[in-house]
C-alpha cells in the first residue's frame, strides 16, 4: 500500500499523457484481476451444489472409490426411483410434512404478521408506543433461546409429534410483523384517508386498499418465511420425535448421523429436498433481495 | 421460567420446589461454562470471517459493469440451502477425512497427506469445517445487505474525494466507503453475533454420530438440547439455562447498543 502512495504525484498530473495511460492500464489490470477472482469465488460457491447432484446421481463406487473423479462415470437416474421405493426411508411422507408445515406457516404468518404490522403502523390507541417497545424487546430475544420453555408448553398441551405442535408455536413472527410495519409506514396515507371518507373502517380499508397495493412485501416476507420454515431443524427435531412427524430436514439428519449410510440415496434425497426451495428462490428472488436489504436498515 | 425453580425430570408438572438450586447447579457446571467459551471462540472466527468475505464480495460485485445480477444470484443462492443439507455435503463429501473426500483430493494434488477433519481434536480441524459451512451459507445474504448499503452512499462524496486527489482504491475505501457504511456494518455484525449464539444445526449434524455427540464443541444451544431433552430430560435445569442465556443476550444487546450508539435513534 505504502509503495503505491509514492506514485501519487505522477497520478495527479493527469495532463501528462504517460501518467494517464499508466493509471489507465493499472485500473484495467485491477478490473481484470477482480473479475478473475469473482469467477473463481463463484465456482467455489457452486461446487457444493454440484457435489450434491453429482453424488446423488453417481453409483456408490463413484462416491467412495479410491480414485475420486470430479465428473461421475455414469449418471444413475435410477437412484431417484430407489429413493422413493425404499420403505426404510419415509422420504415422501417427510416431504409431505414439510410442505404442509411450510405452506400453513407461511399463510398463517402472512395473515397475522401483516395485520399486526398494520396495527403497529397505523392504528392509534392508548399505550401504542409501549406496545411497540415491548414488541422490539421480543425481537431482541433470539427465538432459539425460548425453545426449552416452548417445548414445555407444547408438551403440556400434548402436542408432541403432531403437526399442530410443529406449526402453531412458529406462527407468530415479530420479525415479519416488523417488516410489515416498516413497509406500511411508507404506504401513502392519502389512499387510506380516501377510503375512510368513503366510509370504510380499519378492517375493510386494510383488506380492500392496503393488501392489494402492497403485494411485493407479501412476496418478500412470504418467501423468507417459507424458506425458513422448510429449512428449520431444531424445532422439528425437538417436537417431531416420532417417525410420522419427521420433516425432510429431520429425516436427512437422522441418516447423516447414522452409523451406516447409503450415500447416493442420501445425496439424491438432499437434492430433492432443496429443489422446491430453489424454485421458490428463483421465482421470487427480486422480492427476497428487497426483503433482505430492508432487514439490514431497520436493526 | 416457572419450571426453573423446580426439580423437573421427565415432567412438566413438577411438585418439588428447589428454589435456586437449578441455577447454582448450572452455573457450577463446567460444561455450561465451556459451552459459553465455545460460543465465544466460534463467533471470534465466524463474525469477522463472514463480515470480511461479505464486504469483499459486495465491493467487488458493486464495481462490476456487467453480469452483476448473475454474480449476486450465485453468491446469494446458498441462502436457500438448509444447514442440514450443507452439513451433509461438508461432512460426507468434502471433509469426510478419507481419500475420496474432495478436500483430501485437493490436498493430495499439492502433496499433502490425508487429514481426518472431523474425528480428531488435535489439531482441532473441525473448526475449519464448522466455520466454512456457515460462511458459505450466510455470506451471500450479508453481501446483499452490504450492497444495499453501498448503493446508499451518495455519488457526490466520491466525486468530492476525486477532486481532493484521493487515490481510488484503499484511500477512498478507508475514508469514504467504510465510514459511510457504518450503520449497515453495525447491523450486520449484530445479526452475525445473534445468529452465532443460536448455532445448533451445523454443530449437531457435523459432529453428532451414531455414538452420540462428542463432549467438546458444544455451543449453548447444543448444551441446552442435551440437558433438557437428552437422557436425563432435566427440564428444570434446562429452563434455568434458558433464563441465564436470555439474560446474557439482554446484557450483550444493551452493551452493544450503547457501544455503537444505537440508542441515539430514539425517535
Amino acid at each position: 500500500m505504502r509503495q503505491r502512495s509514492t506514485d501519487q504525484p505522477t497520478d495527479r498530473r493527469m495532463d501528462l499523457p504517460t501518467g494517464l495511460s499508466t493509471a489507465h492500464a493499472f485500473r484495467r489490470l485491477a478490473r481484470g484481476l477482480r473479475l478473475v477472482l469473482l469467477i473463481a469465488l463463484a465456482v467455489l460457491f457452486l461446487v457444493p451444489f454440484y457435489l450434491l447432484v453429482r453424488n446423488g446421481l453417481a453409483t456408490e463406487a463413484d462416491i467412495t472409490g479410491a480414485d475420486w473423479t470430479f465428473f461421475p462415470r455414469s449418471l444413475q437416474w435410477g437412484n431417484l426411483r430407489e429413493l422413493f421405493d425404499d420403505s426404510s426411508v419415509p422420504m415422501l411422507h417427510a416431504l409431505w410434512n414439510s410442505a404442509v408445515i411450510a405452506v400453513l406457516t407461511t399463510a398463517g404468518t402472512l395473515l397475522l404478521a401483516s395485520m399486526a404490522g398494520y396495527g403497529l403502523a397505523r392504528i392509534a390507541y392508548p399505550y401504542a408506543s409501549q406496545v411497540f417497545y415491548a414488541f422490539l424487546v421480543t425481537l431482541m430475544i433470539p427465538s432459539a433461546v425460548t425453545f426449552v420453555p416452548s417445548f414445555v408448553l407444547v408438551s403440556s398441551l400434548g402436542w408432541i409429534s403432531t403437526l399442530r405442535g410443529l406449526i402453531v408455536p412458529t406462527l407468530f413472527s415479530a420479525f415479519a410483523a416488523f417488516l410489515f410495519r416498516q413497509y406500511f409506514l411508507g404506504f401513502p396515507r392519502e389512499l387510506e384517508d380516501a377510503a375512510r371518507v368513503d366510509g370504510l373502517g380499519h378492517w375493510r380499508t386494510y383488506w380492500r386498499i392496503v393488501v392489494p397495493n402492497t403485494r411485493p412485501v407479501f412476496a418478500a416476507v412470504g418467501a423468507i418465511v417459507f424458506i425458513g420454515s422448510w429449512n428449520s431443524f431444531l424445532w422439528p427435531l425437538v417436537i417431531g420425535q416420532q417417525r410420522d412427524a419427521w420433516t425432510v430436514q429431520v429425516a436427512l439428519a437422522t441418516f447423516t448421523t447414522a452409523q451406516t449410510v447409503n450415500l447416493h440415496e442420501l445425496f439424491i434425497a438432499a437434492a430433492v429436498s432443496i429443489l422446491p426451495l430453489l424454485v421458490v428462490f428463483l421465482v421470487l428472488q427480486r422480492h427476497i433481495v428487497a426483503g433482505a436489504e430492508r432487514s439490514g436498515i431497520d436493526e | 421460567m416457572w419450571l426453573s425453580f423446580f426439580d423437573a425430570h421427565n415432567t412438566v408438572t413438577p411438585i418439588d420446589f428447589v428454589g435456586l438450586d437449578n441455577y447454582s447447579e448450572i452455573l457450577g457446571d463446567p460444561s455450561f461454562i465451556s459451552s459459553l467459551v465455545t460460543f465465544v471462540v466460534f463467533s471470534l472466527f465466524i463474525v469477522p470471517a463472514t463480515y470480511g468475505l461479505s464486504l469483499a464480495l459486495a465491493l467487488m460485485v458493486a464495481r462490476l459493469r456487467f453480469a452483476q445480477a448473475f454474480f449476486r444470484s450465485v453468491f446469494f443462492l446458498p441462502t436457500a440451502c438448509s444447514y442440514v443439507v450443507a452439513a451433509m455435503i461438508w461432512k460426507l463429501s468434502i471433509f469426510n477425512g478419507v481419500r475420496f473426500g474432495l478436500a483430501n483430493t485437493v490436498l493430495g494434488w499439492f502433496g499433502g497427506s490425508d487429514t481426518a477433519w472431523l474425528s480428531t481434536t488435535s489439531p482441532p480441524w473441525y473448526w475449519l469445517v464448522i466455520v466454512t459451512v456457515r460462511l458459505w451459507l450466510q455470506a451471500g445474504f450479508y453481501m446483499v445487505i452490504l450492497l444495499a448499503g453501498l448503493q446508499r452512499i451518495p455519488r457526490t462524496l466520491y466525486e468530492a474525494a476525486a477532486v481532493d486527489g484521493a487515490r481510488p482504491g484503499w484511500q477512498v475505501f478507508r475514508y469514504i466507503t467504510f465510514p459511510q457504511l457504518r450503520a449497515t456494518s453495525v447491523a450486520v455484525v449484530l445479526l452475525l453475533v445473534i445468529n452465532a449464539f443460536q448455532a445448533f444445526d451445523e454443530f449437531y449434524n457435523l459432529l453428532s454420530t451414531a455414538r452420540g455427540y462428542p463432549p467438546y464443541a458444544r455451543p449453548p444451544l447444543v448444551y441446552l438440547y442435551y440437558v433438557a431433552l437428552g437422557q436425563g430430560q432435566n427440564l428444570g435445569l434446562g429452563s434455568a439455562g434458558a433464563v441465564i442465556l436470555a439474560l446474557i443476550i439482554a446484557v450483550v444487546a444493551v452493551v452493544q447498543a450503547r457501544w455503537f450508539g444505537l440508542g441515539r435513534q430514539e425517535d
